[in-house]
């Protein structure tokens, strides 16, 4: 599986194809989730296959209809950059040396903080998922940045791109092509990524997912949408201006909880005061945060999406690369 | 807790409501109430010590917790009120320069940016820190991005690909202290890491943790993002950042290896000391005297600002009382004169529309009151007696001369000498030469830019002669740094 990864990685850097490229950094990070999930972390695996295989291969793929298909040869010299990638390579491998075997259970990371997650984890905060509870709860304020994170992401991409909001030529690009099979196969399709965008959303407590899976996967419903029946219909359903204020409002809705912590007396994103039983508490603030965070990336990808989308159109007489 | 808050709501809140004008009053709020936090944080911190608060109720090493003590609290201090006086200036000069669609998201970003850097300072988490680092920094490139230049894009995607691997550094160099340790909490990484300090996996670590800060303070010879990021960014981004984000950056190495791996490890058994010393006076020249060559007054006083880091890293380095309180002062003072300097560059920008230095003839009599910031600030830079560069820089000599540094000492001369000559060189086009015969006409900045400008550059002499306050603040703070794990 680390032989398939290396070959990919030289593949994709060799390759001045870039759409061949893109499509093998999709196939990299499909080889990662697997990793992931043969080292037991269903959940990195998860967000991995969702976002790395799968959304930001579409998003570098609509970025690719802006650029044109072919790299440009490069004149400098490779020596630099190789002798510091060379150099990091030989510090991490050094630095490994000394480190716990792999897998050792005596080992710090499994012995010190992470013992009371595991061990105390569920009962503390009324979710059997030990990893929703560290996200959510234990370490929320981490979990607020990374959404911060993806909001400044989802900001900076309609900033400098600028979005399409009003008017004009509100028909929008045309669909991919009158491809009949394409759009049955889209409707049943998409139906079913969006109950399973739910089920991730309001099961990631119990089992793997969560609000980042979620969001994720829900937008690639829309986008799927976007694609197979034009821009036009897909901004129908989700015009442009909300995709910014859902990432703003799955935001405060975070945010909102953890003040309501604050205003009943605990500490900033104290959800042990949200009801009278304490872990019940926990419980329903991380079920209200999840949400919040499932909102929030849903409306940063399509945003971002969307604002790489809506510059298609000043482009699109006629030379179409992808 | 409100410091980080205010511009946490704000941010979100602004893209919402999706209005300009509503934009600038809600940030406005914002950075008023986070200044005002902050002075309470630093109050609470005089008279009772260092603060903790644990977030969502969990226990610092289990959960994530906020730790302020005397440096924290001095750097909060400064980023909030560097960013009151540019978000009251940047109304008039945001309209002139970012289009009127896009100026909710450029407030939105700045209160991103805000809320990074303050998160930065006030957590005592170290993943938390690389967190709210991601923060700031992705909308500092979106920020940076937003000049008018076309060269500015240019900019953001090399400082975005420079500030992306130091990124990646310090994640793998936390990711390997927590291998070693099981812990991610700042305190409790002090307690721990002793025991295992002697291993492979933590020097990589601390050598990963290094080179990524030395990226995001722009350490010679990490710096070449930084001259045209400042040269080309919006006039408002450009004083923000060049007032706050090295000095957060420089607040994380300080809080990182003094204050987690501690004085005898970074500096004693690793070669840092020989690294800070050598890098910062290095930096200190070099950037020096490109500056006395450049011809943008922007490209100048981003590479003096190479140079006055380099003052800083040498503090650090010389891990005596006196060489860390001037770094920490200078963290301070710095920030006043980068932020002086540039919110004028910025009125110059707004009147002029150029910051060359041939269009800058005769400013003193078209822009007096500017001229005047200009001038206080370029002392204040040089090191003047009366000014607060003289206090950072006499700190700084103290400490040399206590390790027996002497030529240390005359170095700090020396790179005063070299910004007299580049400073002078601004200040005698600007009052003594004549304007163009055909320059246009042109009042001085409206008030609203002038007063935060004239505001920084009275503080610029207010501290260099009251020092009390702040010099007592880093002492302070400087002796907890060093004592801590003695």
């Amino acid at each position: 599986m680390l032989a398939l990864l290396v070959v990919t990685v030289i593949a994709a850097v060799r390759s001045t194809d870039l759409f061949a490229a893109a499509i093998l950094f999709g196939i990299y990070s499909f080889l990662t989730a697997i990793l992931f999930m043969d080292l037991d972390a269903v959940d990195v695996a998860f967000t991995e296959a969702a976002v790395g295989a799968g959304v930001s291969t579409v998003l570098l793929l609509s970025t690719l209809r802006l650029t044109g298909r072919y790299e440009q040869r490069h004149k400098h010299s490779p020596a630099l950059p190789l002798v510091v990638v060379g150099l990091t390579g030989a510090a991490l491998v050094y630095g490994m040396t000394d480190a716990p075997d792999f897998g050792d259970p005596e080992a710090p990371a499994h012995t010190h903080v992470a013992k009371r997650y595991i061990e105390d984890g569920p009962r503390e905060t009324g979710v059997p998922n030990m990893v929703t509870g560290v996200l959510a709860s234990y370490r929320g304020y981490d979990t607020l940045g990374e959404v911060f994170v993806v909001f400044t992401a989802g900001l900076a991409v309609m900033m400098l791109l600028g979005t399409r909001v009003r008017g004009g030529r509100s028909s929008g690009r045309e669909a991919i092509g009158d491809l009949l099979v394409l759009r049955v196969v889209g409707k049943v399709l998409i139906a079913f990524v969006m109950l399973f965008g739910l089920y991730v959303q309001f099961h990631g407590d119990y089992g793997a997912g969560g609000g980042f899976q979620a969001g994720v996967i829900f937008a690639t419903a829309l986008i799927v949408y976007d694609l197979v029946f034009g821009e036009a219909d897909a901004r129908r359903v989700m015009p442009h201006i909300w995709t910014e204020r859902l990432i703003a409002i799955g935001i405060l809705i975070y945010l909102g909880v953890g003040v309501a912590g604050m205003l009943l007396g605990g500490p900033f994103l104290d959800y042990s005061k949200l009801a009278t039983d304490p872990v019940k508490g926990e419980h329903l603030g991380i079920l209200l945060v999840e949400f919040g965070i499932g909102v929030a990336v849903f409306g940063a990808v399509m945003s971002i999406f969307n604002a790489f989308s809506g510059l298609r159109l000043p482009s699109e007489g006629g030379r179409d690369d992808v | 807790m409100l410091v980080v808050l205010a511009p946490l709501v704000a941010a979100p809140a602004i893209v919402l409501i999706g209005r300009a004008r509503a934009a600038w009053h809600l940030a406005l709020a914002a950075v008023v109430a986070s200044f005002a936090a902050a002075c309470a944080i630093a109050w609470k911190v005089s008279r009772e010590g260092a603060i903790d608060y644990a977030l969502g109720g969990w226990e610092a090493p289990w959960g994530i917790a906020y730790h302020v003590d005397f440096l924290g609290a001095l750097v909060l201090l400064t980023v909030t009120g560097i960013a009151v006086a540019v978000v009251t200036y940047a109304r008039p000069s945001v309209e002139r320069e970012i289009p009127e669609s896009r100026r909710y998201y450029f407030y939105g970003c700045l209160m991103l940016c805000l809320a990074g850097l303050l998160g930065m300072t006030i957590t005592g988490d170290v993943f938390n820190l690389f967190v709210f680092l991601e923060i700031s920094s992705l909308s500092s490139y979106a920020l940076i991005g937003m000049g008018r230049d076309r060269r500015a894009l240019n900019a953001a995607f090399q400082y975005l690909v420079m500030g992306t691997i130091g990124a990646s550094f310090i994640l793998i160099g936390i990711g390997f202290m927590y291998m070693m340790t099981g812990t991610l909490n700042m305190a409790d990484l002090a307690v721990r890491l002793p025991e295992v300090a002697d291993t492979r996996t933590i020097r990589a670590g601390f050598a990963f943790l290094t080179v990524g800060i030395g990226l995001k303070v722009a350490l010679f010879p990490l710096h070449l993002w930084l001259p045209n990021v400042y040269a080309y960014a919006p006039s408002v981004v450009s004083a923000f950042l060049g007032a706050t984000a090295t000095k957060v950056a420089v607040y994380a190495l300080l809080r990182i290896m003094l204050g987690i791996f501690g004085v005898e490890f970074s500096l004693g058994e690793m070669p840092l000391h020989a690294l800070l010393v050598g890098l910062g006076s290095l930096g200190v020249v070099s950037a020096s005297l490109v500056a006395v060559f450049e011809r943008n007054v922007k490209r100048m006083l981003a590479y003096s600002s190479v140079a006055q880091v380099g003052y800083m890293v040498l503090g650090i380095g010389l891990a005596n009382t006196d060489g860390v309180t001037a770094s920490i002062l200078h963290i301070f003072n710095h920030a006043l004169m980068k932020g002086a300097l540039f919110l004028a560059l910025g009125a110059v920008m707004y009147r002029i529309g150029s910051v060359h230095i041939r269009d800058l003839a005769g400013l003193g009599r078209r822009m007096p009151l500017t001229a005047a910031a200009i001038l206080v600030a370029g002392l204040s830079l040089i090191g003047v007696p009366g000014t607060v560069g003289f206090v950072s820089k006499w700190y700084l000599v103290l400490g040399a001369l206590e390790s027996g540094l002497w030529p240390l000492a005359a170095l700090v001369l020396f790179g005063s000498i070299l910004a007299l000559i580049y400073i002078w060189r601004l200040v005698e086009v600007v009052w003594f030469e004549r304007p163009a015969a055909d320059a246009p006409a042109i009042d001085e900045a409206p008030l609203q830019m002038l007063a935060p400008i004239l505001v920084l550059a009275f503080a610029n002499l207010y501290f260099g002669i009251n020092t009390d306050l702040t010099a007592g603040l880093a002492q302070r703070a400087a002796e907890a740094l060093l004592e801590v794990n003695r």
